[in-house]
């Protein structure tokens, strides 16, 4: 009776793929939601940066400064003088008032001053005092623009030889590079999120809801293998489980270039079709790991709720887990790190976008998670085999 | 007559949870729910287990459809044991518990097939079944509809129709009349007849006298998981009422308890 796996399969697919609110809530909405939540932040950034000026409240503003800064249309200066008058501004900007972004303090005859310092000879070299607050973006971005302008005139001062003059394009990182270090930075922690996700909003109504209904006795008066139901069930979830991972995964890719301000647009054609097949085959096992996961503490849960609430950790570590693909000392090259699951998985997802992947540890990583899911469904046909996790009081 | 079901011995007994303790207002670690428990069902008759709250019922039905194992003794189900074989034994008999659901997003018409399935019913031999249960007990035009929307009479018929999918000789169950209107019961009490005239042999647990006294041959008393009596229901009660039997059997046991 093999077949009591697909139909179980054939029954949770047509649970999740009948119900329209199911499939709305759980397979459309989220890819949808980050989709336009993404590209709406990625308008504010736009928007509010294009023509930013900053207001800067100065001292002694030198005459070179106010040239060089006039040039790039960025920064309108307000002169002030007189301690008192410092003093006022700077607290204003402190206390957050709307009026200054920064305030800057020159010496008095500063042109002078620099003219004058021999760094050879030592000595206090002119100083430029620049109160800003760091918390606030404005502010943030009227430091640095007036911190680039004094960095050109600081060159010009001792113009002996130039960097990139010109038009020329020197930055060499193509767009492929850009797209490749964005998608191994960020992709293998979202995946894992969003496949976590997935998961989350079918398992544990899958299981643990069968058990609070005592819908799964039902199930359990069959002469049906247990082992059948526990196959069936996991696969199906994983299934499900990677739909709703792609949905959202769409969202973040489709969005991403928006995110980013239009700057750079992320180009998937970098990666070749060995680049998919490694890293579906990555994901597929990733999914039956953490399904079989979430399937075995759901049946250890009396009700949904308690699922859930016990499957929240296991997600947060595997974020976790997931991050560690974006800190070098953590990422390991020797085939039994591999063997460590869902850490496996990041890793792996990160080697194939930066196109470095490692065939053994790939090859490693897909088989000792195909080896986890079958004790995890090996662990789910005992507990549904127990009449202790089944029939609990 | 064939001894179809033998349940011989069989004794259950449950760990309290700390939480259990609390709710049951107990001490006692240890819960005996089925003490030494034996009775027969011969081929073709109606068997009624009747007791009160906590009796045993359910964990004795549970033993004999193979959900869970007795710690001690054994049923024997048409020659097979649950102890050895259980997979065995839910392949022969139609089970229903109390606490048996259906799945509210399905329609019947889905959840028929389904069973069927995993019963490994053939296909035409499903639909010839399906068109025959549904017809007789009503629910062709409720077959489309969702679980969900259906009244509680039509799910528990729904749910008996799906407990027998695959045509078993044994059929079990538990309180299939809790919690229905008169009306309702009546339905039931009647796919039940229906169910022995087919020649079935049907165990039924049950706190209602009048259900025992319309459908049963033979009645089971339980108290506190023991079997007080076991005999046919013309000897049980020789010419009494049932429920006057019943409490005189109690008042013995209550009082046997006393001098203890
Ligand atoms: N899984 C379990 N864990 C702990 N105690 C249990 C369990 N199942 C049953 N019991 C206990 O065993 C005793 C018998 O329970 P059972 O459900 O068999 O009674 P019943 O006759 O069916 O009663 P009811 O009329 O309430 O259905 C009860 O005291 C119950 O609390
Ligand atoms: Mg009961």
């Amino acid at each position: 009776m093999k077949s009591n796996v697909i139909t179980v399969m054939k029954k949770e697919f047509t649970r999740f793929f009948m119900d329209r609110r199911m499939v709305l809530t759980t397979l459309l909405m989220p890819g949808i939601m980050i989709y336009l939540l993404y590209s709406f932040m990625g308008q504010g950034f736009v928007s509010s940066h294009e023509d930013y000026q900053a207001r800067v409240c100065v001292q002694n503003l030198p005459e070179s400064i106010e040239a060089m800064a006039a040039q790039g249309e960025a920064i309108v200066f307000s002169e002030i003088s007189g301690e008192q008058e410092r003093e006022q501004a700077v607290k204003e900007l402190e206390e957050g008032e709307e009026g200054y972004d920064l305030v800057a303090v020159f010496p008095e005859g500063f042109e002078e001053q620099v003219a004058a310092y021999d760094m050879s000879a030592g000595g206090q070299a002119p100083a430029v005092e620049l109160y800003y607050n760091s918390a606030n973006t404005d502010s943030q971005s009227a430091y640095s623009i007036l911190l680039e302008v004094l960095d050109t005139y600081e060159s010009s001062l001792a113009n002996k030889f130039d960097v990139n003059p010109g038009e020329n394009v020197y930055d060499l990182a193509t767009e492929e590079d850009m797209s490749v270090q964005i998608f191994s930075m960020m992709v293998p922690m979202l995946l894992m999120v969003f496949l976590f996700s997935g998961c989350m909003a079918i398992a544990p109504e899958s299981i643990a809801g069968e058990k609070e209904r005592g819908t799964i006795a039902t199930l359990l008066v069959t002469p049906m293998k247990r082992s059948h139901l526990a196959l069936g069930k996991i696969v199906s979830l994983s299934v499900i489980a990677i739909l709703c991972g792609f949905s959202s995964f769409v969202g973040t890719m489709l969005s991403l270039p928006k995110l980013m301000g239009g700057e750079v647009s992320i180009n998937a054609n970098v990666y070749g079709i060995q680049d998919y097949l490694m890293l579906l085959l990555v994901i597929l096992s990733t999914a039956l790991v953490i399904v079989a996961l979430v399937s075995i503490v759901s049946a250890y849960a009396k009700n949904v709720k308690e699922a859930t609430s016990w499957v929240t950790p296991i997600m947060i570590v595997s974020m976790l887990l997931g991050v560690t693909s974006m800190v070098d000392s953590l990422c390991m090259t020797e085939p039994v790190w591999f063997l460590i699951p869902l850490y496996n998985s990041a890793q792996c997802m990160s080697g194939i976008f930066s196109l470095e992947a490692d065939m053994v540890n790939i090859a490693v990583t897909v088989v000792a998670n195909i080896c986890y899911a079958g004790v995890g469904v090996f662990v789910l046909t005992k507990m549904f085999d127990s009449e202790k996790v089944m029939f609990s009081k | 007559m064939k001894e179809l079901l033998q349940v011989q011995n069989v004794k259950k007994t449950f760990k309290i949870s700390a939480k259990q303790q609390k709710i049951q207002k107990t001490k006692e670690r240890i819960k005996v729910a089925v003490d030494h428990l034996s009775f027969t069902a011969y081929q073709g008759e109606v068997f009624g287990l009747l007791g009160s709250n906590g009796a045993g019922k359910t964990t004795t039905l549970r033993m004999m459809a193979a959900l869970i194992t007795p710690d001690e003794g054994d049923v024997v189900v048409d020659g097979t044991s649950v102890v050895k074989s259980p997979a065995e034994v839910r392949g022969k008999i139609g089970f229903l518990t109390s606490e048996l659901k259906l799945e509210e997003f399905f329609t019947p018409n889905y959840l028929f097939d389904f069973f069927a399935e995993l019963h490994g019913v053939e296909k035409e031999a499903a639909v010839k079944r399906k068109r025959e249960l549904f017809e007789k007990f009503q629910i062709s035009q409720f077959a489309e509809v969702k679980v969900a929307n259906l009244s509680t009479g039509m799910k528990q018929k729904v749910s008996l129709v799906i407990s027998i999918v695959h045509d078993p000789d044994i059929i079990i169950f538990d309180e299939p009349t809790n919690g229905l209107d008169v009306l309702t019961a009546r339905v039931v009490t009647d796919f039940l007849l229906e169910l022995k005239e087919q020649g079935k042999t049907i165990v039924v647990s049950t706190h209602i006298f009048s259900l025992i006294e319309k459908i049963c041959d033979r009645v089971g008393i339980i108290i506190d998981g023991k079997m007080a009596v076991c005999d046919t229901l013309e000897h049980l009660t020789a010419g009494k009422s049932l429920e006057e039997r019943f409490f005189d059997i109690y008042a013995e046991r209550a009082g046997e308890s006393y001098e203890k």
